[in-house]
């Protein structure tokens, strides 16, 4: 076998396998056999012997379990359009720079340091019947009733937003200053209007990114966990399908159930994914169909 | 006209995310010092023995201990299994690549809360669950892939003809990968350790569900001691918080001094294939 120079493009060889291998077998290890073991624990069920899909009829039969879906839904689908929105508008305005740039970044940023933990201390305190916030609303005379922000749906979301707006924004921002401003200068000098370059240039450009961000924010927020159990109430009105499987796993110690759940919940977050991926599609095509007639 | 008026809409958001965050923040700040608080806008006196109680009837020393060197560990370990990868996916084209991209893609795609509970059912059936090198061994998983996703672009930027070179003049890989690549990625391997630190240090969801009772780093303690709601008193625990947040935002800001923000995230312009 002819000796391969050094980096250049070709098959595996042994250096290469070598290289791979320890990352690889992690992977396959930790993450591959597990996943591929709660699949089978999953059609295992401890109450019937062999295979069987027992786990998952009891889940969409039991109305306390199959609720966590919706619940997890009605959660998930605002959050996400919420915060890419936001996200959106900031990173596309942000664009070319703006005044105080950096230090506008750091500040939208910084909620990554807060942790789940404090934020969630800090939303009850500030959002809570008796915080700052209902304090001044009420001090101003603007309010009969203090809100009820916390332990409820728009507690959740606060948190959320709070958590996920830093990730997506810096993707996007990231995402859309890497786009050829001279096609933007293009588009202006042959007149069209801010709006214009926004609806027919930047956008079928930044599609693919946005796509992207959509079924990140969404996926995460299916899966959520510490904010839904913090701010919520997790035995009942917020009670995520992420929590059904955590009590399944370790306050049942129902760990065939626990695993079926997190398999409904890894179906829901492809299903999630792919029709994202899908509108993005017919998103790009009616865009480029839309430009191409004229 | 119109521009001027979106202009300062966006200004008055950012004034309001920055209330809304001053508001969390300081709250939290000033019920860590609060001696009692109760519906009243500030509390009527102020003390510091809320660190103290949280400090001896938390652990704290052995928690944040914990912390530590799991995520010493983390770094360590993800780079030395995640440098090699990312020099062979950044050079080399072969047939397997665009699949073993998506696979290394996966975990940081899959949320953990969806592959935690197998994994943690099946570390618990192995007798690592719950131990220090359980921990370890579970933040791993999504910080290899984003130790080779970060240090690819690094390695893109080397010239093949440095390392040509080297070669022709008698190098072998050895020398090559000490006197080139090494000092080369430098910034690179600088870049990943921290943000690899940064996300061990913060990761709640793994290593709730892997770590037992001697292993909890400082963010599941945390958790934890605010879920036995009631028993804390809400003082001590924001004390703890608080301590969390200096902690993480010290190493936000050494990051940001080496890092570009957006490389905080893992790149979107980065196809999966």
């Amino acid at each position: 076998m002819r000796r391969l120079r050094i980096g250049e493009p070709s098959e595996l060889d042994l250096l290469a396998m070598a290289c791979l291998a320890p990352s690889l077998l992690y992977v396959l290890v930790l993450f591959v056999y597990p996943f591929l073991y709660g699949i089978y624990l999953s059609v295992r069920p401890m109450k019937v012997p062999g295979f069987s899909l027992a786990n998952y009829i009891a889940f969409f039969t039991d109305q306390y379990q199959y609720k966590t879906v919706g619940i997890t839904f009605r959660l998930a689908v605002p959050n996400t359009i919420v915060v890419v929105a936001a996200s959106l508008l900031f990173a596309y305005n942000m664009r070319r720079g703006i005044w105080l740039e950096r230090t506008v970044t750091t500040i939208l940023v910084l909620p990554i340091s807060l942790g789940v933990i404090l934020l969630s201390q800090g939303i009850l305190g500030f959002y809570g019947g008796k915080g700052w916030f209902n304090q001044m609303l009420l001090g101003l005379g603007l309010l009969e009733d203090p809100l009820v922000l916390t332990h409820n749906f728009t507690g959740v979301m606060l948190s959320l937003f709070m958590q996920q707006f830093p990730f997506c924004f810096l993707m996007l921002l990231g995402y859309i200053s890497g786009i050829d401003p001279s096609i933007e200068n293009s588009a202006r000098t042959l007149g069209a209007n801010p709006w214009t370059v926004f609806r027919r240039v930047m956008l079928p450009l930044i599609a693919p990114g946005l796509a992207i961000a959509f079924a990140l924010v969404f996926v995460m927020s299916f899966a959520t966990f510490p904010s839904a159990i913090l701010l919520g109430q997790p035995t009942g009105a917020t009670r995520t399908i992420a929590i059904a499987a955590y009590a399944q796993a370790f306050e049942q110690f129902d760990m065939s159930y626990a695993s079926a759940i997190a398999v409904i919940m890894g179906l829901f977050q492809l299903a999630g994914l792919l029709i994202i991926l899908l509108l993005r599609k017919r998103m790009v095509m009616a865009a480029t169909m839309g430009v191409g007639k004229r | 006209m119109r521009g001027r008026l979106w202009g300062l809409a966006l200004y008055m958001f950012v004034l309001v995310f920055i209330l809304n965050l001053l508001g969390i923040v300081t709250h939290v700040t000033v019920s860590a010092f609060a001696y009692r608080w109760f519906g009243t806008p500030l509390p009527r006196g102020f003390t510091v023995q809320w660190f103290t109680y949280a400090w001896k009837e938390f652990g704290l020393a052995q928690v944040l201990g914990i912390t530590i060197f799991v995520a010493l560990a983390v770094v360590f370990l993800s780079l030395l299994l995640g440098f090699p990868a990312a020099y062979i996916l950044a050079r080399r084209n072969f047939r397997a690549k665009p699949a073993l991209m998506l696979l290394y893609f996966l975990p940081l795609l899959i949320p953990q809360m969806t592959y935690g509970i197998p994994l943690a059912t099946t570390m618990f059936r192995h007798g690592i669950g719950g131990s220090v090198a359980g921990v370890i061994l579970a933040v791993m998983v999504p910080m290899v892939p984003l130790a080779i996703f970060i240090l690819m672009p690094f390695f893109e930027q080397i010239s093949l003809n440095l390392e040509w070179g080297a070669a022709m003049m008698g190098a072998n890989r050895l020398q090559i990968f000490r006197r080139i690549l090494l000092p080369l990625t430098l910034p690179g391997l600088l870049t990943a350790g921290i943000l690899i630190l940064v996300n061990t240090v913060s990761n709640f969801e793994l290593t709730f569900l892997v770590s037992g009772a001697g292993s909890q780093t400082l963010v599941v303690a945390l958790f934890y001691n605010v879920f036995a709601g009631g028993v804390r008193p809400v003082y001590s625990v924001d004390a703890m918080a608080l301590m969390y947040m200096t902690m993480v935002m010290l190493l936000l800001i050494v990051a940001l001094r080496f890092v570009r923000p957006t490389q905080m995230v893992f790149r979107l312009d980065q196809p999966k294939g």
